[in-house]
Order: structure tokens, then C-alpha cells, then sequence
């Protein structure tokens, strides 16, 4: 039997700069360079700032994880890629560097999306942990700082459809908007669930985007925090304005963090069990940084279970952005026998889900 | 014998020998299409040349002066076939391309984007007909630049469209030969990056 194909795969989609090593679907390495420290006195990610430091991450993380994964170059049979959607200065680092990487090693390249690459982390497994298949048809909610979107998959590699996704804001930039605002630090997803622990989320209610009557035709499966993030900017403004006129209590930053946070879980997972259930698909996937946030995943579970809905979420650390996922992705379309990618192939901030491989 | 890539301007990819001069160069001069032809082009470069990766002894980045995006497809190319090939990367400044072999004073002058230029000044180049870079590489508004450089008059001035990476690649050939440093290892932006730090949340009512 010919061993599974042992894949290097480089994600730079956002702010970090990603490097994973897979041997079909068995994780070997998945090295994470982030550049969001750098990030955080602008209080979101800078286009610029990230791509710069794409560029001097990547041959050490190519080094910590070609020895995470204890292989040499010479091992590898094909490099995968991200080749969008992203910031297309920093997809572009990726892909520049993808490209000379597999001519240099005379090895091929498949050029995949960031957003099936979120699904495709569902296939790996560790070294000692036994192989479970993707359970497909599936929806799948992928959800950070740079998307919200709602996906069908019925066929990892070659049948995927975008159900839904934000219109303005991604949830994660929502998180770190209200953060700013309540003047918690970035990233704000981390900060939000703390300082929301020990709050009421009954407390203040906020509106939840796109769930009106008037909504469900065109944007029933679609997402919108922008219309949210300005509800709790007035709240707060105006419970400041009246601390300081009357002297009433300061604002309950623990409040409105469990009642801000307690919208977004509302509307993503109502959003993400009504596919399933309309669609008769009876299972669902999490995918992005924000399935980090507890109330989330709790509140996911709770009506996963209440819909008769098996949910899947992977290990946080193939949540976030990594390369391990791309590589994934990428050992999966080889073993299903896609032809490489061609070496035109550009970066495509905006690479629609339907094309799987570029 | 090196593979030599620049992106400053257009894509330009090279592969040079010692002895031999340039193999073979393949260029694209559109300014937005980096990440999608550097592919190929180094696979078009190699293969006209006839060598295998294995058979390159380092690759030559130029590090600019050049505009961002573009200029850092080429270095971020150049680092990882290096890194792929476990060979040195061998970066310049851009600009000293063309300053290769100058027998009178030159002043190299590119295309910055956001109406400014980057310029280096050179003495003719020195007994090995090597660059001698007597000022730059740095950024002015093209109705500055006689200010900018000292004694403007006394260079012939080159306005480049693109840095050819054969000459490029021949300029690392012979810095080796001559046991003379390379150039800077981190690129040559010239510019911080374009943001505003936070300055706290705005009102959103009156
Ligand atoms: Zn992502």
C-alpha cells in the first residue's frame, strides 16, 4: 500500500502566518507565527503590519516545523496553499513563497480556500489517535476576526456551497469593536468572555442582525454585527452620560460584555441549527478563532442537542488560522486524484467557497 | 551559477553564471500581477538555462527600493527556494543593478508610487566594475529630487521602468567573487506602514 501523501501546507490569509505538515490526515506539525501583538495598538489587524511580518516568519516557522514534524524537504510530495479569500497583501506572501518552495523541490502545488481548508481541520487526527472520516453532508459555521460564513459541504473537495455570510462586519471584529469600546484591551474575543463570566446576559438586550420576519427571505442564512456593535456603543454612551449627569453607577462592564456576547451566540447558532434542521443535514461543524469563546460552544451544544444535531468542533488550536488545515486539505484533493494547481495561479482576496482549489 | 528574482517594479527572474554571464531572463513588466507569474516565470528561467534546482549555488533577492506588495512576492520567493534548495539567499539593493559597470556618475531614479520617486546616486563604478553607491536608496517628490541629491547635475540620470534581474544575478556573481559584502538583509520599504494608532473609541451619538 502506498503511504498517504505527506503534505506541507502555508497559510497568511490574515495575521498569521501558519506552517503544517500532515501525512494524509495525521497531524505531524502545526506551527503558528501570529502577529497580533503588533496589531493591538491599532486595535484590529493592519494589512501592511501583517504582511510585512509574514514575510520574516516564515522560513523560521518553516523550520520549527519541519522539526516539530521530524521530516526533511526532500520527504514532502506537494505544498498546499491559501490562495484566498484573505488580505491580498498577505496572501500573496503565501502564495510567492508556495510557488518557489514546490519548484525548488520539484514537488507539486495545490493552491486551496482558506474557508474549506476550516472544514478540512476536521480531518486530522494525531499520530496515536485513531482516523475518523468527515461526516458529510454537513453546515458548517466558520466564524472570526476576518469572516462569518455559513457553509453546505456535501463533498469536501469537489461540492461546496456558501449558504450565508456576514454583510458588514465579521463577528470577531464586532468582539473587538465592543471590546475598544469598554475599553478592554485587543484581541477583545478573550476579553469579552472574561469580563462577560461573572455578567448578566439578560442583563440589556441587544438587537440580533438579520433575525426579522422581514430578513428571512434574502438574508436568512446572512449575518450583520455592525448594526449591533452601534446598539452597544449608544447603551454605553448613554448609561456614561447619565453617571455623570446624575450620579448613577457606572456602567456593569461585566453586563454588557455577557449581554453583547449573548447576541452574537444567539444569532450564530439560531442561524447555523436552522440550516441544519431546514436543510435536513443533521450535523454541524465549528470552524474560526471565535468557536473560542465559551459561550458559544455552549451555547451551540445546548441546541445542537435540542435539534437532534451531532456537533463537531476541532481542537482550538485548528480552529484559528494554521497551516495544518490547508495541508489537510490539500493531502485530500491529491489522494482524490486533483491535478495540481497551475503555477499562474494568483492570490484571490475574494475566492468564492465554491472553488475548493484554485 | 544563482537564480536571481526581483519584483521592485515588474517581475524580472534570471538564471546567471560567473563565466557564462546571463543564461536566461523572462520578465513581466505589469506591476500587479507578481504573485500570479513568478511561478512561472522561474520555471520558464530554469528551464531554457537547463539547470535543476540542485544545481544553483544561491538565490539573488533584490530588496528593493520598490512598493510593497509587489516587492515582498519576490523576496518571499526568493527566501523560501532558497530555504527549499538549502542554499544562501543573496540580497541587494535593486537599484546597484544598474549601476553595474557604470563608467560615469549615475543617478538611478524608480517609480514609488504615491507621486514620489526613489533614487540612489553612484560614482562610476570602481575597478571591478562594481556600484559605488554614494547616496540612497530614499524616497522624494519628483519635483525634489534636484534638492535631494547632492550635486544633481554631475550624474547622468536613469529613470528605470524595471531592474532586470540577469544583471541583477550578475552583480551577486562577481560582490562573491570579489569577497565583497552583500546587501541589506531586510527589505527596503522605505516607508512605515500606512496606519493610525488607536485613539480610542469615537461617539457614536451627539
Ligand atoms: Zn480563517
Amino acid at each position: 500500500m502506498r503511504a498517504e501523501p505527506l503534505v506541507l501546507g502555508i497559510e497568511t490569509s490574515c495575521d498569521e502566518t501558519g506552517i503544517g505538515i500532515v501525512r494524509g490526515t495525521t497531524l505531524l506539525a502545526n506551527t503558528i507565527a501570529s502577529s497580533m501583538d503588533e496589531h493591538a495598538r491599532y486595535g484590529g489587524v493592519v494589512p501592511e503590519v501583517a504582511a510585512r511580518a509574514h514575510l520574516e516568519a516564515l522560513r523560521p516557522t518553516l523550520e520549527t516545523a519541519l522539526a516539530e514534524a521530524g521530516v526533511t524537504l526532500d520527504e514532502l510530495d506537494a505544498i498546499a496553499v491559501t490562495s484566498g479569500p484573505g488580505l491580498a497583501g498577505a496572501l500573496m506572501v503565501g502564495v510567492g513563497a508556495a510557488k518557489a518552495l514546490a519548484i525548488s523541490l520539484g514537488i507539486p502545488l495545490y493552491a486551496v480556500n482558506h474557508l474549506v481548508g476550516h472544514v478540512g481541520a476536521d480531518l486530522l487526527h494525531g499520530p496515536d489517535e485513531p482516523e475518523h472520516e468527515l461526516e458529510l453532508p454537513t453546515v458548517a459555521l466558520l466564524v472570526s476576526g476576518g469572516h462569518t460564513s455559513l457553509l453546505l459541504v456535501r463533498d469536501l473537495a469537489n461540492d461546496v456551497e456558501l449558504l450565508g455570510e456576514t454583510i458588514d462586519d465579521a463577528a470577531g471584529e464586532a468582539f473587538d469593536k465592543v471590546a475598544r469600546l469598554l475599553g478592554l484591551p485587543y484581541p477583545g474575543g478573550p476579553q469579552i468572555d472574561a469580563a462577560a463570566a461573572t455578567g448578566d446576559p439578560r442583563a440589556i438586550r441587544f438587537p440580533r442582525g438579520l433575525t426579522a420576519p422581514k430578513d428571512q427571505e434574502r438574508h436568512r442564512d446572512d449575518f450583520s454585527f455592525s448594526g449591533l456593535k452601534t446598539a452597544v456603543a449608544r447603551w454605553v454612551e448613554a448609561a456614561r452620560d447619565r453617571a455623570e449627569l446624575e450620579g448613577a453607577s457606572e456602567v456593569s462592564v461585566p453586563d454588557v460584555a455577557a449581554s453583547f456576547r449573548e447576541s452574537v451566540a444567539d444569532v450564530l447558532t439560531a442561524k447555523a441549527i436552522a440550516a441544519c434542521t431546514r436543510l435536513e443535514v443533521p450535523r454541524l461543524l465549528l470552524g474560526g478563532g471565535v468557536v473560542a469563546n465559551a459561550r458559544v460552544r455552549a451555547l451551540a451544544q445546548e441546541r445542537a442537542d435540542a435539534a437532534g444535531v451531532t456537533l463537531r468542533i476541532p481542537p482550538l488550536s485548528l480552529c484559528t488560522d494554521n497551516g495544518a488545515m490547508i495541508a489537510a486539505l490539500g493531502a485530500r484533493l491529491m489522494r482524490e486524484g486533483h491535478e495540481p494547481s497551475g503555477l499562474d495561479v494568483g492570490a484571490d482576496s475574494t475566492l468564492p467557497v465554491t472553488t475548493v482549489q484554485a | 551559477m544563482l537564480l536571481a528574482i526581483d519584483t521592485s517594479a515588474g517581475t524580472s527572474v534570471a538564471v546567471v553564471d560567473r563565466d557564462r554571464g546571463i543564461l536566461a531572463q523572462a520578465d513581466e513588466a505589469d506591476t500587479r500581477r507578481h504573485a500570479e507569474v513568478i511561478g512561472t516565470l522561474i520555471e520558464r528561467v530554469l528551464a531554457e538555462a537547463g539547470v535543476t534546482p540542485r544545481e544553483l549555488s544561491g538565490v539573488v533577492a533584490g530588496m528593493g527600493p520598490g512598493p510593497f506588495t509587489g516587492l515582498r512576492v519576490g523576496i518571499a520567493a526568493a527566501r523560501a527556494f532558497a530555504f527549499g534548495i538549502g542554499r544562501p539567499v543573496v540580497p541587494l539593493v535593486s537599484h546597484d543593478a544598474l549601476a553595474l559597470d557604470a563608467r560615469e556618475p549615475l543617478l538611478v531614479v524608480t517609480d514609488a508610487r504615491r507621486r514620489e520617486v526613489a533614487w540612489s546616486s553612484y560614482a562610476a563604478a570602481d575597478e571591478l566594475g562594481l556600484p559605488v553607491r554614494v547616496g540612497g536608496p530614499r524616497l522624494a517628490s519628483p519635483g525634489d529630487l534636484e534638492a535631494a541629491v547632492d550635486r544633481y547635475a554631475g550624474y547622468l540620470r536613469l529613470d528605470a521602468a524595471a531592474i532586470p534581474a540577469g544583471p541583477l544575478g550578475m552583480l551577486g556573481e562577481r560582490l562573491f567573487a570579489a569577497g565583497r559584502a552583500f546587501g541589506p538583509t531586510e527589505p527596503l520599504y522605505l516607508r512605515a506602514p500606512d496606519v493610525t494608532p488607536s485613539t480610542g473609541p469615537k461617539r457614536v451619538t451627539g
